[in-house]
């Protein structure tokens, strides 16, 4: 049953995130990534992982592809669908990288297997929290504090001359 | 995930009973809003359809099931489609969450009442209440009119902005309750409801989620002295009734969460434990139809003033005062 499931969704979030890369309009492309995140987001819960399932959808679809809708709303874009598809030269180094993660992928899969993944185990939110805050501490301090350097800077580059 | 067909049943049962009794209570609503409106203002309001209107919003679906379904020329079709479901599913599937009384004992078994208690339920909530967003965004966009997109801007910096202020106002309650869990939440107010310890919580989140459901004093996304309907202005019929509808499951729910996370949810004297529930989520929806008939409408910079520089650090502080007090005492 989970298997059915678990395929039906990898089958939506590969085609949704398909479609959000090659749709031109770039508000169809915030909707197909919102679809995507939100599959991403049911996968985890089935791998039991709802807090990773919930903060997929709160931070990703909820507020970082609002963020984007956000300011395509504000644009006034024309008619993006009748833009002419990017050349080459554009687009060549994603193409590079994507080589790069399947050659990797490849090496992995054809290395010999490292004995069966670990049983699925679910971690209560107090565990999570212990491990994500005694661990590595430093780690989150250290991102908090990036995220407040882009809230200075914004403030910066917004302030009234 | 249930195997047993009588658990499964049990879940279809509870959902179909969830379903109908939120679809009912939410079109009584409607009529509700129209009377007690009617009546702050010294008016009778809707009483023809039925005994004292009561069969009122049975005409209401009738006429908006049989208007034309209008799409504009120039809206974006699938999108323009899509909106409505966006901003009334979100509400619905809230309720999945929430305890409406003790668990039953049926047949020997021990019936839970409540679809879901996930372990993450509050986060559940807090979820589904960002995607509601895509809703009003989505609609004021796709009809390619001046007023839905102006609406629908506005619905999604307001939504943003509060949903910051609600989210973070709620942190005390699971500090207090030592859990995410709807059902613990509630268990932990079994002598004294939350809003003994967290009046000021209880306060930024009551402002909150009345600007989340999008009402009077912050109907700014639907203004209709400015900007006609905002971001439903071009919708007809039942697409109209969707986001119409969704605007009142929005209501039972948020009144619903904030019964349930400050006033101690089922819990009461004498009365069955779903009666109180429901009385608590009743008061919740009159205090925003009273607010409708009083209060005037803020500007947008109050709105995003009050927003971004009251609640927001309010609750902050409230969260470090919290902490303190549990440390200390």
């Amino acid at each position: 049953m989970e298997q059915i499931v678990f395929y039906i969704l990898a089958a939506v979030v590969v085609i949704a995130t398909l479609f959000a890369v090659t749709e031109r309009h770039p508000v169809h492309a915030i909707v197909y990534l919102a679809t995507s995140f939100f599959g991403l987001a049911v996968i985890f819960y089935l791998l039991l992982a709802p807090l990773a399932a919930v903060f997929e959808v709160i931070i990703y679809a909820g507020a970082i592809m609002v963020l984007f809708l956000f300011v395509i709303m504000m644009l006034d874009l024309g008619h993006p669908e009748k833009v002419k598809r990017p050349a080459f030269r554009d687009w060549w180094p994603a193409v590079v990288l994507s080589l790069l993660i399947l050659a990797s992928f490849a090496v992995l899969a054809g290395m010999p297997f490292f004995g069966p993944p670990a049983a699925a185990a679910q971690i209560d939110i107090r565990g999570f929290a212990a491990v994500l805050f005694r661990n590595y501490g430093v780690a989150v301090e250290i991102i908090s504090l990036q995220l407040l350097f882009a809230l200075v800077g914004a403030l910066y580059l917004g302030r009234r001359r | 995930m249930p195997t047993d067909t009588f658990d499964i049943m049990l879940l279809l049962a509870k959902l179909t009973l969830l379903y109908g009794l939120v679809m009912t209570a939410a079109a009584y609503l409607v009529l509700a809003e129209r009377r007690v409106l009617a009546w702050i203002q010294d008016r009778t309001g809707p009483n023809r359809v039925g005994p004292l209107g009561l069969l009122q919003p049975l005409a209401d679906v009738i006429k908006m099931l049989t208007k034309e379904d209008v799409c504009p020329a120039g809206a974006d079709r699938w999108l323009y489609y899509l909106a409505p479901a966006m901003a009334a599913i979100p509400a619905i599937l809230t309720f999945a969450v929430i305890p409406f009384g003790p668990p039953l004992t049926l047949f020997g078994r021990n019936i839970p009442l409540q679809v879901v208690d996930l372990n993450i339920g509050l986060l559940f909530f807090l979820a589904l209440s960002s995607i509601a967003v895509y809703g009003v965004a989505l609609g004021g966009w796709a009809s390619n009119s001046k007023y839905a997109l102006l609406g629908g801007i506005r619905g999604l910096a307001q939504l943003i902005s509060y949903e910051l202020s609600m989210a973070l106002s709620l942190v005390p309650v699971v500090m207090l309750a030592h859990s995410f869990r709807l059902g613990d939440i509630v268990a932990a107010q079994a002598s004294v409801p939350f809003i003994v310890y967290q009046p000021l919580a209880f306060l930024i989140f009551l402002i909150s989620i009345a600007a989340e459901c999008k009402r009077v004093p912050f109907d700014l996304p639907e203004a209709e002295s400015e900007l006609i309907a905002g971001f439903h202005a071009e919708y007809s019929g039942m697409r109209f009734g969707l986001f119409f509808v969704g605007e009142y499951i929005n209501i039972l729910v948020l009144g619903g969460l904030a019964a349930t996370f400050f006033l101690g949810g089922w819990h009461g004297p004498w009365l069955p434990p779903a009666v109180w529930f429901a009385l608590k989520v009743l008061a919740f929806a009159f205090l925003f139809i009273w607010m409708r008939g009083t209060l005037p409408r803020l500007r947008y910079d109050q709105l995003m003033h009050l927003g971004w520089k009251v609640l927001t650090p309010l609750a902050l502080v409230n969260i470090l005062a919290t902490g303190w007090f549990i440390m200390v005492l």
